[in-house]
């Protein structure tokens, strides 16, 4: 076979099961297609190719063998770099973990592992996941596939990117603030932020913990589908994974309901991501589901109080990074503790962890801690109560993912808040732990737009199955 | 305590002390600048009235979890591998002022 497209997980699934293709071919493909565009496009921090092959071709013989192969056989996947590959460099784009090498895997890597996927290598990154253009990563931004002078969103844009450049079928990403859903948006590919709690964090290098979940990525909502899965329930290793989850009772019947909030359309959302989002509206429309504009108030606020709780979470979590145990290590020999940790992490975090750090710092001083901390939190309960209401009465909400479509490489990063801004839509379902996906709703050959359903708790399968007819009426 | 929508230098420096990250005096003045506009970018929430409403500090509820008092095996040599200066089985680290 000369080229083998590797846009499809499912039709790339059966070649393998029916022996049409080897997991060798499949694998080499998409090295090679790395090999082809990574240069320019920088999706991979680190590429492993030999591991890749070496597990390949034990598949391969398995197969051979007629044995019990899973639902991801032979699969190449690219794994953000923040989630703990064993014997894989993980630096969650950042100095202060250069040559860290994991001594275990993830929970959802060793379901990778066990469903049969192979990992051709890690991601890139915003540092620590802090970012929406992965333009704060210590190894350079991510291009966008669509168009390299455009930022491919972020943080988890090298896996958007990955899957978008058909470099691989699937990725895993990590969503904080909407970090899986805006690559997804800003590349044109499908993006799942799971319910909080149905994928396991073990393994995952936190930033905010009550906030994060760890989302497939791929190129259609199928293999979306597919992926999550593979990594979604309960791990005894996570103590805020859920044990019941009620995916079965999840999808809806004709003349389901959704809620349009009209908020999601106002400020600076741009003319043609609201166009194209009506007109995803309209294709659900024609399937049956009845849509009616709601309005959510709390919006406006949710996202000074997403990052007040981001950052205070994060100010503690990285806290733990301390230049001794692993990563960065100078040899210059500072002999006073304050100095050597000082410096190290002088040199190691870029500057919007920094920020980050110090802010929240701040946030959570005595003085200031009921102010910004509690205050944020209440304001946190506000809005899930909204959402609750207006799932007592709709079946999903539905709006546009990204405010704009992907700006230029260098527009934005020099002003923080300006870059913050652009999360107004993504962060609500963090904050309550709802599931959300994005879905690509542009015209094919012009910039990516993506449409974002939001669904009550544990309902992923009812955002595949809306996601799906969207993708259905307009990309078809 | 009043808020501040303010951070000066200094309040940025001993900021940057208390969460180890050493900042140049050029640093800190630009960091001072950026951390300002976004705490009053954040003065945003004191327009909600948040009265009577309970602090949600996790998006779904959420119990202890414990375990059977078992040891496991731990990967302490493999921990032990990735540390950058260690003298036999003990990490190497500066000196406490």
């Amino acid at each position: 076979m000369t080229s083998i497209d590797l846009r499809s997980a499912k039709r790339l699934v059966e070649a393998i099961r029916l022996e049409e293709l080897s997991a060798v071919e499949v694998v080499e493909a998409s090295l090679r297609r790395i090999e082809e565009v990574n240069k320019d496009i920088n999706a991979f921090i680190t590429v492993n190719a030999q591991q890749a092959l070496a597990a390949a071709e034990k598949l391969d013989e398995k197969l051979k063998r007629g044995e019990i192969v899973g639902p991801l056989c032979g699969l190449p996947i690219a794994v953000k770099d923040v989630i703990s590959t064993a014997g894989l460099e993980t630096t969650c784009g950042s100095k202060i973990l250069k040559g860290y090498i994991p001594p275990y895997d993830a929970t959802v890597v060793a379901r990778l592992k066990e469903a049969g996927a192979i990992i051709v290598g890690k991601t890139n990154t915003d540092e620590f996941a802090m970012g929406s253009t992965t333009e704060f990563s210590a190894f350079g931004p991510t291009r966008n596939p669509v168009d390299r002078s455009r930022v491919a969103g972020g943080s988890s844009g090298g896996s958007g990117a990955a899957v978008a450049a058909g470099m691989v079928p699937l990725a895993l990403g990590s969503d904080t603030g909407g970090s899986v859903r805006c690559p997804a948006a800003f590349c044109g590919v499908v993006g799942l932020k799971p319910t909080y709690g149905s994928v396991s964090r073990y393994g995952l290098i936190s930033y905010a913990n009550s906030l994060e979940q760890i989302g497939p990525i791929a190129a259609n909502v199928d293999d979306c589908a597919l992926l999550y899965r593979c990594i979604s329930g309960w791990d005894p290793m996570d103590s805020t994974s859920y044990r019941t989850q009620l995916k079965e009772e999840a999808c809806v019947k004709d003349g389901a309901k959704i809620a349009v909030p009209r908020e999601f359309f106002s400020g600076g959302v741009e003319d043609v991501v609201a166009k194209r989002v009506w007109l995803g509206v309209e294709a659900l429309r024609e399937r049956g589901y009845v849509a009616e504009e709601v309005s959510l108030r709390s919006l406006e606020y949710a996202l000074p109080a997403y990052y007040i709780i981001a950052m205070a979470e994060a100010s503690s979590n990285l806290a733990r990074f301390d230049g001794i145990r692993y990563g960065l290590f100078l040899k210059s020999g500072y002999r006073d503790w304050n100095t050597y940790f000082s410096k190290c992490r002088a040199e190691g975090f870029g500057p919007e962890v920094k920020r980050r750090v110090m802010l929240g710092a701040y946030i959570l001083s005595a003085g200031y801690y009921g102010a910004y901390y509690l205050k944020a939190q209440k304001i946190r309960s506000l809005l899930k109560t909204e959402f609750q209401q207006i799932f007592s009465r709709y079946d999903l909400i539905v709006g546009p993912t990204m405010p704009t479509t992907p700006f230029k490489i260098g527009e934005k990063v020099e002003d923080p808040l300006l870059m913050y801004l652009i999360d107004i839509n993504t962060v609500p379902p963090n904050l309550t732990g709802h599931p959300a996906i994005s879905v690509p709703v542009h015209r094919e050959g012009e910039l990516p737009v993506g449409l974002q359903l939001i669904a009550p708790y544990f309902c992923e399968e009812r955002l595949f199955q809306a996601a799906k007819m969207v993708e259905e009426c307009l990309r078809g | 305590m009043p808020k501040r929508t303010k951070l000066g230098v200094s309040a940025v420096k001993h900021l940057a002390w208390l969460t180890r990250i050493e900042l140049t005096d050029k640093e800190a003045k630009e960091v001072s600048k950026q951390l300002s506009r976004i705490l009053a970018y954040f003065s945003k929430i004191d327009e909600v009235d948040t009265s009577g409403v309970e602090p949600l500090y996790h998006p779904l509820e959420m119990w202890n979890v414990a375990r059977s008092d078992e040891s496991e095996p731990f990967l302490a040599d493999d921990i032990l591998k990735i540390v950058p200066s260690k003298k036999g089985r003990y990490v190497k680290a500066p000196r406490i002022a």
